[in-house]
């Protein structure tokens, strides 16, 4: 009976986490993608972008905030990030994603952070 | 995509250089047929619009043209400037004889004395662009001399000598027009500053002209302007002097590319460019960088 009990609540959690990954990351997962961001070795986005709660940041690029207002669709902030110089030839940031700087879940654990600025 | 690849620090070398070059809208790129001086002129007046309020001369100043409580410890710096032994090791190397006899004096005009302004200089029989630090040492060779490293050391501190007794000269290096191989060494070098490449995908221009004045963390970006006026330069980091090659090097790995030999033809191309737009400007160096 237990087992059946625990068995149902993880199928229940785990067809329900996506949905929850997508609205709300955690907490933990917001702390990863900070750290990802702030790391240099990672994605050093403070180089370039004021962030808020980081430390030395550069200015070569825009502060990063609002970013659901700038972003609205969080498919167009991945996009950014992936590949910056789609949207901007003449870009002047990395292309995580294209040229393999961050892996895919680096991206969107970072897109989350970045999202919730 | 990359070729072969190589972890360090985090990051994938990349070994081979992207083929992506770009051609930024800025104008003096935009004309296919614009030649040198067209390139320079459109090169000063892009930085006079961007920055009305910094002089001309300054842009010899690197970065701090632009960042004022860097230009303030910098100023300080000079009351001792770390360079100043190397310019009297440079001088006694430069006046000991060599082996047969003759001297770095017999290899160059003027005795070497002030002759920085006139490299690098297209050698039309040898097709190829010779610096400076390329001179010193086919001297050393014709001498049968052995060669000397390029980017610290011994060569620099000649090259910190020979720059210090040209002080105040204009810096006049010429592409003759009627020269295809020149013109085609100093596109090749243009060229080589406008192209992406590394994994951080930059070119020369993305950092130097898109982004002069801004910050990348603490290090305030310096102008393409003025970038050959004051070689060879002492950095603190490097805790010693080091050629403008050796800097090309370090920008390179900057963005994870390979950096490329100091004096390759690729680097002397690129010098040959990069010099050619400081043309009018008052030699200063060697000086100091943080
Ligand atoms: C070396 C510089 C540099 C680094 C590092 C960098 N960026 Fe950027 N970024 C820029 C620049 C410059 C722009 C301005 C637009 C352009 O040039 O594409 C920009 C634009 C952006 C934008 C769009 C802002 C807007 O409002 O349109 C986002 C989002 C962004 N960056 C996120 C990041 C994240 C996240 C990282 C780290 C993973 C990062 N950037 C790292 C230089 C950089
Ligand atoms: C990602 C940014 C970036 C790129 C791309 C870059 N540089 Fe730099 N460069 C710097 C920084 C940072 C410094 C140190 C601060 C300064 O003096 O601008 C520097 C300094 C220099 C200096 C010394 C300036 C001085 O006043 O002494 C030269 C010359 C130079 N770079 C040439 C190049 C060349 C040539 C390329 C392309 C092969 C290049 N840079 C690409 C960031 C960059």
């Amino acid at each position: 009976m237990r087992k059946i009990l625990t068995l149902s609540l993880l199928v229940f959690f785990t067809s329900v986490q996506p949905g929850l990954a997508d609205d709300a990351p955690t907490a933990e997962a917001l702390e990863r993608g900070k750290a990802i961001a702030f790391t240099r070795a990672k994605g050093n986005c403070l180089a370039c972008h004021l962030i808020q709660g980081g430390e030395l940041a550069g200015n070569y690029g825009p502060p990063l905030l609002l970013m659901k207002t700038r972003f609205p669709d969080r498919a167009d902030l991945r996009a950014q990030i992936w590949d910056a110089s789609v949207r901007e030839p003449t870009t002047r940031m990395p292309p995580y994603g294209r040229h393999r700087i961050l892996t895919e879940d680096e991206i969107d654990l970072l897109v989350d952070f970045i999202h919730s600025l | 995509m990359s070729g072969r690849t190589e972890r360090t620090m985090g990051y994938r070398v990349i070994k081979k250089i992207l083929p992506l070059s770009i051609f930024i809208g800025l104008t003096f790129a935009a004309s296919a047929m614009a030649g040198p001086e067209e390139d320079r002129l459109a090169i000063v007046k892009y930085y006079a619009e961007r920055f009305p309020d910094v002089p001309l001369q300054e842009f010899a100043n690197g970065l701090y043209a632009f960042d004022e409580d860097a230009r303030e410890q910098w100023i300080e710096m000079e009351d001792f400037p770390p360079y100043e032994i190397a310019i009297e090791d440079g001088q006694a190397l430069f006046e000991a004889p060599f082996a047969n006899g003759k001297s770095y004096a017999d290899c160059f005009a003027n005795g070497g004395i002030g002759v920085r302004q006139d490299y690098p200089y297209f050698d039309t029989d040898a097709g190829e662009v010779m610096t400076l630090e390329l001179m010193i040492n086919r001297c050393r060779e014709s001498n049968g001399e052995e060669l000397l490293p390029y980017q610290i050391g011994d060569l620099a501190a000649i090259s910190a000598y020979m720059a210090y007794t040209s002080r105040g000269n204009t810096i006049n290096v010429k592409v003759p027009q009627d020269n295809p191989a020149a013109v085609a060494a100093y596109e090749t070098g243009k060229q080589y500053y406008y192209t992406r490449r590394g994994q951080l995908n930059f070119a020369c221009i993305s950092c130097h002209l898109q982004s002069a004045g801004l910050k990348l963390r603490a290090d305030r970006l310096s102008s393409s302007l003025g970038h050959a006026t004051h070689w060879p330069v002492y950095r603190s980091k490097w805790g010693e002097i080091g050629t403008l090659q050796k800097r090309f090097a370090e920008c390179n790995v900057q963005v994870f590319s390979k950096p490329l030999e100091a004096q390759s033809i690729e680097y002397r191309n690129l010098e040959y460019f990069l010099t050619y737009m400081s043309n009018g400007f008052e030699l200063n160096g060697p000086a100091t960088r943080r």
